[in-house]
């Protein structure tokens, strides 16, 4: 999976788009348009003075995160949503309970880079917490870190069920529990967090995930999946960050492609938690896709292949891909893409 | 004699038999056994250092080919350092590297996949296993020259013009020096101190900010300071060696061209700084190599001929040969220099080199203050600081022409 996908990288996703290619059929012999297939073979016509910088950004070739010694696998987060433990109350209202802790964790961010991450639940994205506007939320959290933390979600609830420092519970110390409890809505795509301060740092270590809210009528049927964009300080300057992501290995879906269906409806849940840089980007090759910001209406404002979000900002991204190929997505802030934050669609 | 056995034996009757060498080795062998013991159980006792990691690596040389830029990197820090991934100007690129991991003040060789750009600064950033980052900032990218034959040829006319044919030029002021009276020659004297004095003060100056750029591995401003007590002493030892030789010779004359020597050989071992520092600075693109420069150089560096050729003035005048050997040995090592520069640069060897230069010139500065003495014995006089402020003004003036 590793070999091939290289490859497709390193001929560029249009020229192989209309080309499916197979180790078996080309072993070795490069591309069309004469780039080398590794590293090791005679330069290729294309490459002239240029090293292979110029077919990208990429880490060590070879190099690999150890999704197993992690406890999650970034393709696996995607489509992985946390629809709570489900029962009716009395009146037929329905009541999702959900459980989530803090635990440190060191995790893999990058090929043989570690990063001593403070997560929900083992894994950062924290879980996606799904739920259809009007549902009563119970989440029961649980502090198994070595530092205070709460859960801040965006939405409606009162004020202490906000999970900030001296209102409700207030802070949750290291052992320490508490249940934040409210009523699923606005519906859209929102967030939650960690709101102990330092807030920066108490984000930026990883304590941050999806909520989405569902609208009563639903939405149209489709392929789901979440992209966190996220990124990773690990020199810890608090100046910007090494590492940036979407779901938090770096140029994982170059690896991995997102295997999605031609013509199928695809709605990508986008939410930016990145610390440190004032803005993220996310954008699409050779397609455009309908947003609607914070999901919150039922009618896209813009049809794009390109959107701008601030910290905290969110919205949902709906694209049918026209052509079976791969296609590029990463942020426009090229900066990002060349720092880890990008990946590809296979659509087949 | 008999008395001091006697003190002797009282004091120390118990070792009395046992030879010198085995009483020096006994203590030897104790503090070899302290450090052995120390090294297995101290670091048990004292327990784990706090903190994470202490990860930090110096560049030591950098190359740049077109497409690709390797480093040379020194683990500087106290801890091994496994530089796992490379960007370079916020873009993370493939790379090939010598050994996984860095043990203490070894080394690694980087070879980075990047398409950078003649003319640009690059910022090569290294993330290590922990997440650290170490900086490497190269100023202005530029090829780094093969070292062939056309390389080493140009970097030999460089010495050459910058070194040998400027000294010599200078030292053909000798007839004219033969000629004028004792007061001028002693004023030339003085000027020549004058001229050393600011080389002494410029190449420390230089020194300095190349020293602050090394890694600290092996030390930056030491290395400098070393360099220089070792050109002072070997100076001194060398000057010491010539007269004992003379006086069993006693052939007359040669006081003046020893002297002449010494000179020489300080200029000599200062322009090996210059050639250094002519050199990196071709090697990283820096040095723009015109008409400018050279004459430049020549006008500086002729000053250095003249300061050579000084002290002959009222001796017998040398032979040729002898004479060309003075030019040499003072303009060749740019030569040297300019090879060592463009090819083997780094701060600390630089440092270093630059460092003997200024020890050289201190010791060739002590050499000369007797012989610009007046008949009164004095050092300072009129003529005398008039000299020594129109040696470093020449120097300075001169000196405005180059920029290396």
């Amino acid at each position: 999976m590793q070999r091939i996908s290289r490859r497709r990288l390193l001929g560029g996703a249009a020229a192989v788009a209309s080309l499916p290619i197979l180790p078996e059929v080309m072993p070795d012999k490069g591309l069309p348009g004469g780039l080398p297939a590794t590293s090791g073979d005679a330069p290729g016509p294309t490459m002239g003075s240029h090293g292979g910088g110029v077919r990208g950004p990429t880490f060590k070739l070879g190099d690999v995160v150890d999704h197993a010694a992690n406890g999650f696998n970034p393709t696996d987060i995607l489509r992985d949503f946390d629809y709570g433990t489900v029962t009716r109350l009395p009146g037929g209202r329905v009541l999702r309970e959900y459980e989530l802790f803090a635990e440190d964790k060191e995790i893999e961010v990058a090929p043989g880079v570690r990063y001593p991450a403070w997560t929900y639940n083992g894994r950062v994205p924290g879980p996606t917490l799904r739920a259809t506007e009007g549902d009563l939320m119970r989440v029961r959290f649980i502090n198994g870190s070595e530092h205070p933390h709460t859960i801040h979600f965006h939405g409606f609830h009162p004020p202490e069920m906000d999970g900030v420092p001296e209102i409700g519970a207030g802070i949750i110390e290291p052992g320490g529990s508490t249940t934040y409890e409210f009523e699923a809505e606005p519906f859209g795509v929102h967030l939650y967090h960690c709101h102990v301060g330092p807030l920066a740092e108490h984000i930026a270590r990883g304590l941050y995930g999806t909520f989405i809210c569902d609208p009563k009528p639903g939405r149209p049927e489709a392929d789901e999946m979440v992209m966190v964009m996220n990124g990773f300080n690990t020199n810890f300057d608090a100046a910007s960050n090494q590492i940036y992501a979407v779901n938090t290995v770096a140029f994982h879906h170059v690896n991995e492609p997102i295997q999605v269906k031609l013509g199928e409806l695809v709605r990508i849940y986008l939410v930016n938690t990145l610390e440190y840089d004032p803005v993220n980007s996310f954008h699409t090759h050779a397609s455009f896709f309908d947003y609607y910001p914070t999901g919150t209406r039922l009618e896209p404002n813009e049809f794009t292949d390109t959107v701008l979000l601030g910290q905290a900002q969110r919205g949902i991204c709906e694209i049918r891909f026209k052509y079976p190929g791969e296609y590029m997505f990463h942020a426009h802030k090229t900066e990002f893409a060349e720092l880890g934050w990008m990946g590809f669609f296979e659509v087949s | 004699m008999a008395a001091e056995d006697t003190t002797r034996t009282a004091r120390a009757s118990p070792f009395e038999r046992v030879p010198a060498w085995a009483l020096g080795l006994v203590p030897v062998a104790l503090i070899l056994g302290a450090l052995v013991a120390l090294l297995t159980i101290g670091s048990d006792t004292l327990g784990e250092r706090r903190g994470p990691p202490v990860e930090d690596v110096a560049v030591e040389r950098t190359v740049l080919r077109p497409g690709e830029i390797e480093l040379e990197v020194r683990n500087v820090g106290p801890d091994a350092v496994d530089i796992e991934q490379v960007f370079v100007n916020d873009t993370y690129v493939d790379f090939s590297e010598s050994t996984e991991e860095v043990g203490r003040l070894e080394r690694q060789s980087l070879t980075l996949d990047y398409p950078w750009q003649e003319g640009s600064p690059l910022l090569v950033t290294m993330l290590t296993s922990s997440g650290v980052t170490v900086e490497h900032q190269i100023e202005v990218a530029v090829a780094t020259p093969e070292a062939d034959g056309a390389f080493y040829g140009l970097m030999a006319l460089l010495g050459t013009y910058v070194g040998i044919i400027p000294v010599a030029l200078g030292m053909l002021f000798l007839p004219f020096l033969g000629k004028v009276r004792e007061q001028w020659i002693r004023f030339f004297i003085a000027a020549t101190i004058g001229l050393l004095g600011f080389l002494a003060v410029d190449a420390y100056l230089a020194g300095r900010e190349i020293a602050e750029l090394s890694a600290g591995a092996f030390g930056g401003v030491e290395l400098l300071f070393i360099g220089a007590v070792i050109a002072y002493l070997a100076l001194v030892a060398l000057d010491r060696y010539l007269r004992a030789r003379r006086e069993r010779a006693k052939s007359a004359g040669a006081g003046a061209f020893q002297l002449s020597l010494l000179v020489a050989i300080g200029i000599g071992l200062h322009n090996l700084g210059e050639g250094l520092a002519i050199g990196s600075a071709y090697a990283i693109g820096e040095l723009a190599l015109g008409a400018f420069l050279v004459f430049g150089f020549a006008l500086h560096n002729t000053t250095e001929g003249l300061a050579i050729v000084a002290p002959l003035a009222n001796a017998p005048r040398p032979s040729f040969g002898r004479f060309a050997a003075l030019g040499l040995i003072a303009g060749a090592p740019a030569i040297l220099g300019a090879f060592i520069g463009a090819s083997a640069y780094n701060p600390e060897a630089a440092a270093f080199l630059i460092g003997i230069g200024v020890g050289a010139i201190v010791q060739v500065i002590v050499q000369l203050v007797p012989t610009m003495r007046d008949r009164a014995g004095r050092a300072l006089y009129p003529a005398s600081i008039g000299g020594i402020l129109a040696g470093v003004a020449i120097l300075y003036a001169t000196g405005l022409l180059i920029s290396v």
